[in-house]
C-alpha cells in the first residue's frame, strides 16, 4: 500500500529554561526529550494510532509530523517529499494537504467567527476559488461531518453548539482543503461518553469515502482498538511496540503494554477486576533512565542488560515490532 | 437502616431566565460499605445531588424538595452550624473532581490535613500530624512525604492525598466526584483499587460520581442512572449491565467498547442532553429515545419495581 507519511529517527529535545544564576552554576543546558529517536509510517487510507501516557510525546510527534514545530533531527517524509529542509513559505502549500483536529473544540473555535467563516478561513488563507465556490465547498464539508443541512449551521456561533457538533466543525474545516491526512489529537476525551461515537465513526467513514490518511492521538485503548489499524506505544519519547491493532491489544508482548492494557477498567461487572502490574508513575523526560526507559517500573527486569543497554525495535513476526530485552527478535 | 437515604430530592438553580431543575425528584440509598454509582451524561444532575448532600450549592442553588436521612437525620432541616458540627468530614465527606487544583498550593499538604482535623475535633497539634502519618500510611503514601508541598506531588500522589483528607475525621460516607479523570490509565486503576480497599478496610459506604461507566463496574455494588435531573434506572451493578431495561441505559453501555470485545462499529445515542431550563415535556430522554410511543410525549414514566429492587422510569417497562 502506498504510503503517506514516513517518519525516520525523529528527535525533539525542548530546551529547559534555566535562570541567570543556574545557567552560571551548571553551564550545561537540560533538554526535555520529548520525542527521542522514532520512526514510522502510515499508510493511505489507514488510522495509525499512537498510545501513551501524558508525557509520553504524543502530541509532540503529532505536531513533529505537521511541521507545526522543528524537529531537532531526523527526516520526515510527506507524500514522498522531505519537509525538514522547507521553509515556512515552502510548507505552505504542502498544508493543503495535511491538517489537523485539536482536543479541545471549546478553545480550538474562535468564539467570535460564525461557523461558516470558521469553515471558509482555511480556502481564505489558500486563496482557493471564488466567493460562491468556498460557499459551495464549505456547504459540502458540513455535509459530509453531518451538520445538516448545512444552512441551519452557516450562520449560528460555536456557543450555539453542543460539544459534538463542534468537534465535527473542527473536522469539517480539516476537510475543507481536502486533505490526504490529517491529525486527530485526542478528537473525543473533552467529549462525553454517549456522543464520542459520533465523531469516530465520522472518522472512520471519512478514511472509507475519500481514502484519507490519520494520526489518532490518544490514552484510550478501548477506542484505540476498535478504530485504528494500527497502533504505536509511545513511552517517554519512544515507541516500545507497534503492529496491527489486533497484535498490540490482543497480544501485547512488551511489559508495559500489557499493564497499560489490563489497567483499561472493562465495563462488565462480573469480569475480573483490574490488577494492576506495575507501581509508580511516568519518571521526568528530563533525565530519563538509562539503558531500557521502562526498567525503574518493569514487573519483568531480564537483568543488568535492562538497565544498561537499550532495547531496539525488533520485528517477532509479521510486522509486530517490539523493544524489549525479552525479546531479542531473530 | 441505609446510611444514607435520598427521597425525592428536588434542587433547582435560580437564573435570571428562569429555574434550572438541576435534580428532580431522585431517590436512592447508600448501605453501609457500599459503593452507589451516579452516572450519566454531563449536565444530568449528578454533582449538584452531592452538592445538595452537603449542604455546599452555589448560592443560586437550593433544595426545594425531598428528604436526604443521613443516619435518620434529615439533612435538609439542619442549620449551616449544625452542618458543619456533625456532618460535614465527620459524617460525609467528598473528594473533589480535579486532584490538581483540590490542594491549596502555598501550604504544606499534611497541614492541610490536619487543619481539617484540628477543626472538628480537639485534640492536639501533635496527635493530629501522627493521625496524617497514619492517614498517609492507609492511602500508600510515604508519611514523610506529609511536610511536602502540593507542586511536589504528582497527580496520583495528590489525588491519593486528597482522599486522606477526606478519611481524617472518620467520614461514615465518602464522596468520590470523578475520581478517575485527569488521571493517566495507569494511575487511575491505582487510584480505583484504593477506593475498593479502603471500602472493605473501613467499611465505608461511597458515592461515586462519574461518566465512565466502566469504573462503576469495577467499584461498585449499585448504580444510579441519572438523566435530565431524575432517575432513568436504578439497580444493582450486575442488573445493570446484564439487563438494562431503560433505553438511555442501553445505549450509554452500548457507547463503552471494551477492549476485550471483537471488533465493532461504536454505536452513540443521538442528539444532545436536554436544556433544564425548558426540559422536554413527559418523559425527558423522549426527543432521543429510539422506541419513543405517543404516550412517551404525554406522560411522565414513573420508577417501578421490576423485581429485585430494580427501578426502572421507561414506558415500555409499565406496558409489560
Amino acid at each position: 500500500m502506498e504510503e503517506i507519511v514516513r517518519v525516520e529517527n525523529l528527535r525533539k529535545w525542548f530546551p529547559v529554561r534555566m535562570g541567570f544564576w543556574e545557567t552560571l552554576l551548571t553551564r550545561r543546558q537540560l533538554f526535555v526529550r520529548a520525542v527521542d529517536g522514532i520512526s514510522f509510517e502510515i499508510k493511505k487510507a489507514e488510522i495509525f494510532g499512537l498510545a501513551g501516557e501524558s508525557g509520553s510525546g504524543k502530541t509532540t510527534t503529532g505536531r513533529l509530523v505537521l511541521k507545526l514545530i522543528d524537529p531537532t533531527s531526523g527526516r520526515i517524509f510527506f507524500e514522498g517529499r522531505d519537509l525538514a529542509p522547507l521553509s515556512e513559505k515552502e510548507m505552505k502549500p504542502v498544508r493543503k494537504r495535511m491538517q489537523i483536529v485539536f482536543q479541545d473544540p471549546y478553545e480550538s473555535l474562535n468564539p467570535r467567527m460564525t461557523i461558516a467563516d470558521i469553515m471558509a478561513e482555511p480556502l481564505r488563507i489558500q486563496k482557493i476559488g471564488s466567493e460562491e465556490e468556498i460557499e459551495k465547498r464549505v456547504h459540502q464539508a458540513l455535509e459530509n461531518v453531518q451538520l445538516v443541512p448545512p444552512e441551519e449551521f452557516l450562520f449560528r456561533f460555536p456557543h450555539e453548539l453542543s460539544g459534538g457538533q463542534r468537534q465535527r466543525v473542527a473536522t469539517g474545516r480539516a476537510l475543507v482543503l481536502d486533505p490526504s491526512f490529517i491529525v486527530a489529537d485526542e478528537p473525543v476525551s473533552m467529549l462525553d461518553v454517549s456522543i464520542r461515537a459520533e465523531v469516530l465513526n465520522l472518522m472512520v467513514e471519512l478514511v472509507r469515502k475519500f481514502g484519507v490518511s490519520f494520526l489518532y492521538i490518544t490514552h484510550d485503548l478501548a477506542l484505540a482498538r476498535h478504530i485504528c489499524d494500527r497502533i504505536a506505544i509511545m513511552y517517554l519519547g519512544k515507541i516500545m511496540e507497534k503492529g496491527t491493532a489486533e497484535q498490540v491489544i490482543l497480544e501485547p508482548l512488551h511489559p508495559y503494554t500489557q499493564a497499560l492494557i489490563s489497567a483499561v477498567p472493562v465495563p462488565d461487572p462480573e469480569s475480573a477486576r483490574v490488577e494492576v502490574i506495575i507501581k509508580g508513575e511516568i519518571p521526568s523526560p528530563i533525565n530519563p533512565p538509562p539503558g531500557c526507559r521502562f526498567h525503574t517500573r518493569c514487573p519483568v527486569v531480564v537483568g543488568e542488560i535492562c538497565r544498561t543497554k537499550e532495547p531496539q525495535l525488533v520485528d517477532v513476526g509479521n510486522g509486530h515490532m517490539v523493544a524489549c530485552h525479552l525479546y531479542p527478535g531473530k | 437502616m441505609p446510611i444514607l437515604d435520598v427521597k425525592e430530592l428536588r434542587t433547582y438553580f435560580t437564573t435570571l431566565r428562569g429555574p434550572v431543575k438541576a435534580v428532580d425528584g431522585v431517590s436512592f440509598q447508600v448501605e453501609k460499605g457500599e459503593a452507589v454509582g451516579l452516572a450519566g451524561e454531563s449536565g444530568c444532575g449528578k454533582t449538584t445531588t452531592a452538592l445538595s448532600i452537603l449542604k455546599i450549592l452555589p448560592s443560586n442553588g437550593r433544595v426545594i424538595g425531598g428528604k436526604i436521612l443521613f443516619k435518620g437525620m434529615d439533612i435538609v432541616k439542619l442549620s449551616e452550624d449544625e452542618m458543619r458540627k456533625k456532618i460535614r468530614w465527620k459524617g460525609v465527606s467528598i473528594v473533589f473532581q480535579g486532584a490538581m487544583n483540590a490542594l491549596n498550593p502555598v501550604f504544606r499538604v499534611g497541614d492541610q490535613i490536619s487543619e481539617a482535623i484540628l477543626t472538628h475535633e480537639k485534640i492536639s497539634k501533635e496527635e493530629a500530624d501522627e493521625r496524617v502519618r497514619k492517614l498517609f500510611e492507609t492511602v500508600g503514601l510515604d508519611p514523610e512525604r506529609a511536610p511536602n508541598y502540593p507542586h511536589e506531588f504528582s497527580g496520583g500522589m495528590r489525588q491519593r492525598a486528597l482522599i486522606a483528607m477526606a478519611l481524617a475525621c472518620n467520614p461514615a460516607l465518602l464522596i468520590a466526584d470523578e475520581p478517575g479523570t485527569a488521571l493517566d490509565v495507569i494511575v487511575a486503576a491505582q487510584v480505583l483499587k484504593l477506593m475498593r480497599e479502603l471500602k472493605k478496610k473501613l467499611d465505608l459506604a461511597m458515592i461515586m460520581i462519574t461518566h465512565d461507566l466502566s469504573i462503576i463496574a469495577e467499584t461498585c455494588e449499585k448504580c444510579v442512572i441519572m438523566y435530565g435531573g431524575k432517575v432513568a434506572e436504578y439497580a444493582d451493578v450486575v442488573s445493570i449491565f446484564k439487563d438494562p431495561e431503560h433505553p438511555y441505559t442501553q445505549g450509554l453501555i452500548n457507547a463503552f467498547p471494551s477492549i476485550k470485545a471483537p471488533r465493532t462499529e461504536l454505536t452513540s445515542i443521538p442528539g444532545s442532553p436536554p436544556d433544564l431550563l425548558d426540559p422536554p415535556p413527559a418523559c425527558r430522554f423522549h426527543p432521543r429515545c429510539p422506541y419513543a410511543m405517543e404516550i412517551c410525549r404525554k406522560e411522565e414514566p414513573m420508577p417501578i419495581d421490576i423485581g429485585k429492587q430494580h427501578y426502572v422510569a421507561c414506558h415500555l417497562v409499565t406496558k409489560k
